[in-house]
């Protein structure tokens, strides 16, 4: 079974990249805003839109589409 | 609302001059890239799902293949399963990922060009495929049946995608990482490593190539690829859609973001260790199986904290799902998301698989996974875009809850009669009358008892299908209805460079643009070129036999084995007999790991539509297969096994032998020296006089230089290794 060697080590090293990524994502403070980040993604378009400075009835119509979205 | 983005900005302080929004940047998401990976879902889903209903009509209307040898069931289930999974789900998650990540990290894709070659490049390979597996060129391993120069192009695709992916998200606008981008990510790493490991091959020949890794040890390495497949293609990357695309359409954060964190980590450092699970009870290591067996049992708790918090998000907001067909399809999706991570588990324990393998019970499972969490999620997403692509409502939400309730019928008429028959099968093969014989001695009994569920399992299909017909006109009138938006507009502070990536800002500017790509290419060429370099020497070492009577396959069997591998025989018949007298009995000495040092690849398969293959070896005189594999039901009446008649009347390609002889030795078949130029073919001569000899016995009269002469020779060696250590010679099957 050496073959599992080369899994184990290619296992290893895929967890070993994330592991050094949560590491990294923990230490940048990616996670210690808990709250936010699930809101932010429902409003992640509306500021673009109204400040777009493209025709009001489009703008309108985007806004709108938005609310029912 | 106001809140949230004081919140928001808060959260970037370390983001100088992005508080006050004074530097603000006005940039376009590509909306193409989304409609282009869109259309190609819907086109390949249809494409896939039609080859599924062939396939399946197949199992109790052989003829449904109209005797083409391209389109019978052994070639067209690998074309149904590449199909669904990297045509229907490649796109859909492509489409959903260029969608979600521009948005997500408030940024164009990184780069326009690498966003289409990835787009034509997929699709290239994709069309190459349904070109190839009806022609028969198939590495036989499941779900990674492409030839090797179609594995390349696989991998030169991915690393741009992922180089695309990256590069999108280090120039991303919103500091966060939001859950999904993480889930991208671990998608698009692991496939990459999976894929290598697993395609490592050597050629023989333009379409044919032996894998490196023979026996246990390809099946193993075959499922660590296999299952993490479903993980990481299947699972991942559609949970990152997911935490998209159902609080978007609910419009409420999702119910836990902490547990949808904990979800993500939780589940990648397990899932990877499954694999082994596909194994239990065969020539593996006990403690693999083990392994695998124990990490599988894991998973359900990650697994069911993402359902949890998918179904949860929906809370106070159920009232929507009555009205909008989207949420109603993300709904089921999740549900079976989390049936299907319930049932795996289930499965994975030793005990309960070892009634569940190799029966419909399989095909059960997995088709509630690809019908109902990535079919409904599919079009969940599908019908949540297009509207918002063409900047219009959905042409007709009547239609799209017609298309749900079909679906759904179609679900339950797929997967219960399938499920029935798969512990149908389970029972009658491990029956023992009170004498202690088997119950069911003759294998067509059990295929006979479970025909009528595999016609409502077609039923299903077909009902499945049209849902998605359905579709595909419904979104075709939405997009009429429409004007299509190819570059939306939007604007958002950028990250200040130093500031970016937590201090290391300066690492990743020279990543940025080309070199990026480039170091990328360049690993992955050193990390190939590396294996192909390590893998055979040190493996070959440990191919050596440990049963000592187990020998290379002679020039004509090999070519025999290579037969049945293009036929995919092995879709239908296992080679490997687990250790229980119900087996045993049936079919003859379980299977020892040693016997199977020079298969490369390994031909275990995985389901047994037919009965088990590995000692069929001298089972029948050479005429009963002769007449067999010409017409299957006039040897075994009721039988559903397709007519190969070409087989008979087909040359015996010998042209490639020496090639692919020295293809073999390289890695590791002991060959002798020089045996490919002359000996090889004058042994395969000799051989074959004798299957012909042996058919005159049975009054068949045949040419010697026939397909069906060296599948004969092949089937009638299987299994006899060890028999050939007793006096009996093995081949002395002509009485």
């Amino acid at each position: 079974m050496p073959v599992i060697l080369i899994l184990i080590l290619a296992s290893l090293a895929v967890a070993l990249a994330f592991l050094g990524a949560f590491i990294w994502a923990v230490k940048a403070g990616q996670f210690e805003d808990t709250c936010t980040p699930g809101m932010r993604i429902l409003s992640e378009d509306e500021p673009a839109r109204q400040k777009a400075s493209r025709n009001e009835k489009q703008q309108a119509a985007e806004a709108a589409k938005g609310q029912t979205g | 609302m106001s809140e949230v983005l004081i919140r928001s900005s808060s959260s970037n302080q370390r983001q100088a001059g992005a508080g006050s929004g004074a530097q603000v940047e006005t940039f376009k998401y590509d909306n193409s890239i989304v409609r282009a990976f869109a259309i190609a879902t819907v086109v390949w889903g249809i494409v896939g799902m039609v080859a599924g209903l062939l396939a399946a009509t197949q199992l109790f209307a052989p003829a449904a293949n109209l005797n083409l040898q391209f389109i019978t069931f052994g070639r067209l289930r690998p074309l149904h399963t590449n199909a669904v999974i990297f045509a229907f789900v490649g796109n859909g998650m492509f489409m959903g990922i260029y969608y979600s990540l521009q948005r997500l990290c408030k940024a164009r894709m990184f780069s326009d060009l690498l966003s289409w070659i990835n787009f034509w490049g997929w699709q290239a390979i994709i069309v190459s495929a349904a070109i190839t597996l009806p022609l028969g060129f198939t590495s036989s391993k499941e779900y990674a049946e492409l030839e090797w120069p179609i594995d390349i192009a696989i991998a030169v695709v991915w690393v741009i995608f992922t180089v695309n992916l990256f590069g999108t998200i280090l120039k991303r606008r919103e500091r966060h990482m939001y859950v999904a981008i993480w889930f991208y990510i671990a998608t698009a790493v692991t496939v990459a490593v999976l894929h290598i490991v697993n395609s490592m091959e050597v050629p023989a020949s333009l379409f044919k190539s032996y894998s490196m890794y023979a026996g246990v040890q390809d099946a193993l390495v075959q499922w660590w690829y296999g299952h993490n497949a479903v993980a990481f293609f299947l699972t991942t990357p559609y949970l990152g859609l997911m935490y998209y695309f159902l609080p978007k359409a609910a419009n409420r954060p999702v119910f836990s973001y902490r547990l949808s964190i904990i979800h993500f980590w939780a589940l990648i450092f397990i899932y990877i260790w499954a694999g082994p699970h596909h194994l239990l009870y065969t020539a593996l290591p006990d403690w693999a199986q083990s392994l695998g067996m124990v990490f599988s049992v894991m998973l359900v708790a990650p697994s069911w904290g993402g359902m949890l918090n998918g179904l949860l998000t929906l809370r106070g907001a159920w009232d929507k799902v009555r009205q909008d067909p989207m949420l109603k399809f993300m709904v089921v999706a999740v549900t079976a998301y989390g049936m299907a991570t319930l049932e795996g588990p289930t499965l994975a324990i030793k005990s309960v698989n070892a009634l569940s393998h190799y029966t419909s019970w399989t095909i059960a499972h997995v088709h509630t996974g690809a019908l109902g969490w990535n079919g409904f999620l599919t079009f969940s997403v599908l019908y949540w875009l297009y509207p918002r692509l063409y900047n219009t409502k959905l042409w007709s939400v009547k239609l799209a809850n017609y298309h749900f309730w079909v679906a759904l019928l179609g679900m339950v008429f797929y997967i219960v009669p399938i499920y029935a028959a798969g512990v149908t099968e389970g029972l009658m093969w491990k029956q023992f009358n009170k004498d202690g014989f088997l119950q069911y001695p003759n294998f067509l009994e059990v295929v006979q008892a479970i025909l009528p569920m595999y016609v409502l399992r077609a039923v299903g299909g077909t009902l499945y299908i049209c849902g998605v017909f359905l579709m595909a006109f419904n979104l075709y009138k939405t997009a009429k209805s429409g004007q299509f938006v190819p570059e939306q507009e939007a604007q958002a502070a950028p990250l200040t460079r130093e500031g970016a990536v937590a201090g290391h800002g300066h690492w990743h500017r020279w990543l940025e643009a080309k070199p990026l790509t480039f170091t990328a290419l360049a690993v992955v060429a050193i990390l190939v070129g590396g294996m192909v370099e390590i893998i055979p020497m040190w493996l070959v070492k440990q191919n050596v036999p440990t049963i000592s009577s187990v020998k290379p396959y002679s020039s004509l069997e090999l070519l025999g084995r290579d037969i049945y591998i293009r036929e995919g025989c092995l879709g239908c018949h296992s080679q490997m007999i687990r250790p229980f007298r119900s087996e045993t009995e049936r079919y003859g000495e379980y299977s020892k790991a040693g016997e199977f040092v020079y298969d490369h690849p390994f031909t275990w398969g995985s389901k047994r539509t037919g009965p088990d293959l590995h000692r069929v070896g001298g089972k029948y005189p050479e005429a009963w297969h002769y007449n067999h594999m010409d017409d299957p039901r006039s040897t075994s009446p009721g039988s559903i096994m397709p007519r190969y008649s070409w087989l008979l009347t087909q040359k015996l390609d010998t042209a490639t032998l020496p090639a692919r002889i020295k293809a073999l030795r390289s890695v590791g078949v002991p060959y002798p020296e020089g045996y490919e130029n002359g000996p090889a073919q004058k042994e395969l001569e000799a051989q074959a006089a004798k299957v012909v000899t042996n058919l005159k016995v049975g009054s068949v009269t045949a040419n010697p230089d026939r397909e069906i002469i060296a599948v004969i020779a092949y089937l009638q060696r299987l299994g006899t290794d060890i028999k050939a250590a007793t006096p009996a010679p093995a081949t002395a099957a002509a009485n």
